[in-house]
């Protein structure tokens, strides 16, 4: 069973042991309407966290997408380069978008669980 | 006060208006500027009537020389416009209008631009086009800046043949970016291909050239793209649009972004402006490339129509991670250059190219039978080459140009040791009788 | 409609070229020629005339429509500028630089260098280069002559402050120039935040770029003080020409304490907006940075009384474009002020804020309205009053298509939710005014009592709303038939 945390930019992130996966958040994919374009980053890379990781854009909006915690990308969905449309579909499943291999889950304390998040959302 | 050029209201108007504002003059709707910032001079002349101002323009227009016979290019080309190019071009709905901001009023102005991008692609042989950027020069900076983006490299190499005004904006395009500018100096009026080995290491983010090049020469770039790519970087190439009507394409060439100068496809000399830069580039590039690009698309009822697309890339949107700062385009030089192109038509291109170039090489050979005049021939040229004459090519340009001639272009303030370089420029619209005039006037200056 | 490759017929030939009266040539070689002729259309003259001329008339125009675009200022174009421009259609640029040229130039050079002066004094700067193409290249040659000025100085800057209500040009062009970006929000009276403001000042910001009046169409009673406060930083204020059109005559940019100020010919000078451009973007400065401007420069010799080119200069940025700029552009903007005059350019801008507060008042009662005080040449609503009926600013604007009128900008300034921004230039009669006031009163009413019929709209127009995500995604931006 893995936990699922939240920041306050709404990426998404699964954690699993020392693998990392993330997205983002189902309010996001509402918010930037339909997307047309992901871009992902390479495999192997190292982010700090909040450090830009990939980037997302719809028809009128462009958004930076922010690594939810330090770790090198292990993997990445290529599907999205193809089908961004399923980060509409499916965003918090399916549209996964980066597989992190973590450096420091201490760093997991600064997220926001999933009750957070949707009394964050609330605020909003 | 009293109603000036195109403000219509009426006295009586004014005040009514101003009652429906609330305020009792017009002077309190500017209260909130502060009265120690009001002007501490405005001092025009006063306005005048629409024909005296006419008049002062075409007086001030007959200050130029009037008749000259050009045989000037260096990236401005004096070729013909076909009358429907102004007339169309004219149409208030295309020059009175804006960018396309609001795509169902807007069908001409998109239609048109995705037909310009068209003729784009197809006369560079590359999938996809922008709607156009300011200039050739600016249009070469771009690609560059480009090149820098796509391949997270900051070394550009550039051939010292392309034309030396577009380097100079390149060079100022670069300078603030974290980049290196490498330019390799001529050999004969070509690429220098032993210099090209030693500095496209594997840092280059391109090879930038240009064909035909300054000094008028077809560099034959066959197998070009092969080494640049080996390397990890892109070939740019510049080109002069008319001359794609016979020569091999960018996209035959294997380049992976063509850009050049719009002017020649039916916008005016001007001074130097308005025109267009073009852009043309393998689709895998298409999210680098800077400024507007239209797209197809269709309507709620399944009818094709035409929308400004990929905006995400730009300034509005992105602010200052954009690809480009670029907002406009030259949305009606570029129509031009479309009328122009359909105008002439795909035959036509080619016949206009082929005329282009026999008349230089006629002119070519009629100026290499002058005592002292040697061609420069190292490669085939289209409608530029270079002579070297035997004195100063700025004494004879000066010369010739107290003879009503503009003899072309000398190469001495671009190149050290081309003091005695000229570049001749001939087009369709110089005739027989004007290179003779040319050839005469040229021996007679040579003799004194 | 058909495209124009669609119409081609294979063999048709369109406009027939000059015989040729020489002898033709040996070929190239074959390597250095394409394969296959460019696929250009093949028609005939007339049926490239219905084609353009059809083409033309599916779009809305200044000279067909009400054109109250924020922001573009869409003033009427005068014909006689399109005249005066065709006068200097025949001129090579490159014969001003050759030895002796500038002498066969001197009515280019002279319109080029008048109207640098002239534009100099409605500015309040001491030296303008004509060179930019547009705005944004004004913006980045600004910013550019920003970047040398420091660096003659010896300064270390690193930042560029903007406010958030900012074009997004003024960022992208900071961006070019190697410059980070500090974005200062808006207090709630509708202009940078001083307070902020002052607060992010330090040592290491290399200009302040502003729009005055600002993209709300107010001008910012503390523009003093914030010019006062950058230059106390050694920081040059950049003035974004925009917006010029509010205020000759009453306030110069260089009179409060701007250094650089880039202007668009194409708004405040009525040049024609061309679809999208030409445009030209004319940079002026204060002379401590004159040493920097691009090459050449046109100076004018006191001895012989002639224009002259000057072409080297070690401290210049060198070149930013081709040759001397939209030239063609400007001929029209210089005709257009000269004929004016100073009374006319005044009156123009006057007339431009009564006639953006008028419908300011006429439609406060009917639109949420951010910012309620006098506003300069254009005004910016909100539709958030209709948004609770689920009607957003675009929907207004498709409304008024089907109307026959433009829309105004929507969804910009990006800080005011449902942008609606109007600027209506001073051209435009009360009685023009007066009809596009009633119709967005009818929109108003028409989102209270039936909000759900604006999804339909247009339905005028040779299409419906598009498919923009269609486009994005399927990249379709050449005919490939």
């Amino acid at each position: 069973m893995s936990e699922i945390y939240f920041t306050k930019e709404h990426e998404w992130v699964k954690v699993k042991g020392n693998s990392a996966v993330c997205g983002i958040s189902a309010h996001a994919a509402h918010e930037l309407g339909d997307i047309t374009f992901v871009e992902l980053p390479e495999i192997g890379k190292k982010f700090k966290q909040e450090e830009v990781m990939a980037a997302i854009e719809s028809v009128k909006a462009a958004s930076d997408i922010y690594a939810p915690i330090s770790g090198k990308v292990v993997k990445v969905n290529m599907e999205l380069e193809d089908a961004p449309e399923r980060v509409n579909e499916s965003p918090e499943d399916a549209a996964w978008m980066v597989e992190l291999e973590i450096d420091d889950s201490g760093e997991l304390t600064r997220l926001m669980t999933q009750e957070m998040y949707d009394n964050y959302l609330q605020t909003l | 006060m009293e109603t000036s050029h195109y403000c219509p209201h009426t006295p009586e108007e004014i005040q009514e208006m101003l009652a429906a504002t609330g305020v009792g003059s017009i002077e309190e709707l500017f209260d909130s500027i502060p009265e120690e910032l009001r002007c501490k001079r405005f001092n025009l002349p006063p306005g005048m009537s629409e024909f005296e101002t006419y008049n002062r323009l075409k007086q001030l227009c007959s200050e130029n020389c009037q008749d000259l016979s050009l045989f000037i290019g260096g990236g401005y080309y004096d070729h013909i416009i076909p009358a429907a190019v102004d007339h169309l071009s004219n149409r208030a709905e295309f020059y009175t209008a804006y960018t396309p901001y609001q795509p169902e009023c807007s069908q001409g102005t998109l239609q048109a631009l995705f037909e310009y991008q068209t003729a784009i692609c197809r006369l560079t042989g590359l999938d996809v086009s922008n709607a156009s950027l300011y200039d050739g020069a600016t249009a070469l900076a771009e690609a560059a800046l480009m090149a820098i983006r796509t391949t997270n490299r900051s070394r550009i190499v550039v051939d010292g043949c392309v034309s030396p005004i577009a380097r100079q904006v390149l060079a100022t395009y670069l300078s603030h970016h974290d980049a290196e500018l490498v330019e390799l100096a001529p050999l004969d009026g070509l690429l220098n291909r032993a210099e090209l080995i030693h500095q496209l290491d594997d840092q280059a983010a391109a090879l930038l050239v240009q064909y035909p090049n300054v000094f008028g020469c077809i560099d034959d770039f066959t197998g070009l793209a092969d080494q640049v790519h080996a390397k990890g970087a892109l070939l740019v190439t510049a080109v002069y649009p008319v001359a794609l009507g016979i020569l091999k394409s960018p996209g035959e060439l294997g380049a992976d972004i063509a850009v050049g100068d719009g002017q020649s496809l039916g916008n005016p000399l001007s001074f130097g402006g308005p025109s267009f830069g073009f852009m043309a580039a393998r689709k895998s590039h298409i999210r680098n490339i800077p400024g507007r690009i239209v797209g197809e698309t269709v309507d709620k009822n399944g009818k094709r129509g035409f929308v400004l697309t990929l905006q995400a890339r730009e300034q509005h949107i992105k602010r200052h991670k954009a690809t480009s700062n670029i907002c406009s385009n030259q949305s009606l030089c570029a129509l031009r250059g479309l009328i122009f192109l359909s105008a002439v038509g795909k035959q036509g291109l080619a016949d206009l190219a082929r005329l282009n170039y026999d008349k230089a090489e006629y002119t070519k050979s009629s100026l290499a039978r002058i005592p002292g005049v040697t061609v420069l021939q190292t490669a085939p040229t289209f409608n530029e080459f270079t002579i070297s004459l035997p004195k100063p090519a700025v004494q004879v340009v000066e010369a010739l140009l107290a003879r009503g001639v503009v003899a072309g272009l000398p190469l001495g303030s671009f190149y050290d040791g081309s003091e005695n370089l000229l570049v001749v420029t001939v087009t369709e619209k110089r005739t027989r009788k004007d290179i003779e005039l040319l050839v005469k006037e040229l021996e007679v200056v040579l003799c004194n | 409609m058909q495209l124009i490759y669609e119409k081609s017929v294979s063999g048709r030939r369109g406009v027939m070229l000059p015989a040729s009266d020489v002898p033709s040539a040996a070929s190239l070689p074959q390597n250095l020629l394409r394969a296959d002729t460019a696929n250009l259309p093949e028609i005939s003259e007339l049926d490239l005339v219905r084609h353009f001329t059809n083409l033309s008339r599916r779009n809305f125009s200044v000279d067909t429509n009400f054109y109250p675009l924020g922001s573009c200022t869409m003033k009427y174009n005068a014909k006689v500028l399109e005249n005066a421009a065709a006068l200097f259609a025949p001129f090579h640029p490159l014969t001003a630089l050759l030895p002796g040229g500038d002498s066969l130039c001197q009515g280019s050079l002279g319109m080029l260098y008048d109207l640098g002066q002239m534009l100099a004094d409605i500015t309040g700067m001491d030296e303008v280069t004509t060179q930019p193409l547009a705005g944004a290249h004004g913006e980045m040659t600004g910013m550019l002559l920003v970047a040398a000025y420091h660096k003659a100085k010896g300064n270390r800057k690193k930042y560029v402050v903007v406010p958030d209500s900012s074009h997004g040009t003024n960022p992208a062009s900071a961006a070019m120039a190697g410059y980070e970006i500090i974005t200062i929000p808006t207090a709630p009276y509708g202009d940078m935040d001083l307070e902020l403001f002052r607060q992010a000042m330090n040592g290491e910001v290399a200009a302040v770029m502003m729009t005055c009046p600002n993209t709300l169409g107010l001008f910012n009673p503390y523009i003093k003080d914030i010019a006062d406060i950058a230059h106390s930083h050694d920081a040059l204020m950049y003035y974004d020409g925009a917006n010029l059109n509010a205020i000759m005559g009453k306030v110069r940019p260089g009179d409060v304490g701007f250094d650089v100020v880039h202007l668009n010919l194409h708004k405040t000078f009525g040049t024609p907006h061309g679809g999208g451009g030409p445009g030209s973007g004319p940079v002026g400065v204060k002379k401590s940075l004159i040493p920097f401007l691009p090459m050449p420069r046109i100076i004018h010799d006191e001895v012989d009384g002639k224009l002259k080119l000057q072409t080297d200069n070690e401290q210049s940025i060198g070149r930013t474009a081709n040759f001397f700029g939209n030239f063609g552009v400007m001929v029209k903007a210089y005709t257009y002020m000269i004929m004016l005059g100073r009374e006319g350019l005044i009156q123009a801008s006057e007339q431009a804020v009564l006639n953006a507060n008028y419908i300011k008042e006429k439609l406060k009662a009917y639109y949420d309205l951010p910012y309620d005080k006098t506003c300069m040449h254009e005004v910016v609503f909100s539709a958030s009053n209709q948004l609770a009926k689920g009607v957003h600013a675009i929907d207004i604007a498709k409304f008024l298509i089907d109307k026959g009128y433009h829309p105004p900008t929507v969804y910009f300034p990006l800080i005011v939710k449902e942008a609606i921004m109007i600027e209506p230039t001073e051209t435009e009669s009360k009685q023009t005014m007066d009809a596009f006031i009633e119709v967005m009163i009818e929109a108003a009413r028409l989102a209270e009592n039936s909000p759900d019929s604006f999804a339909a709209m247009p339905v005028t127009m040779p299409v419906t709303r598009l498919d923009e995500t269609r486009a994005a995604r399927s990249q379709t931006v050449c005919y490939l038939g």
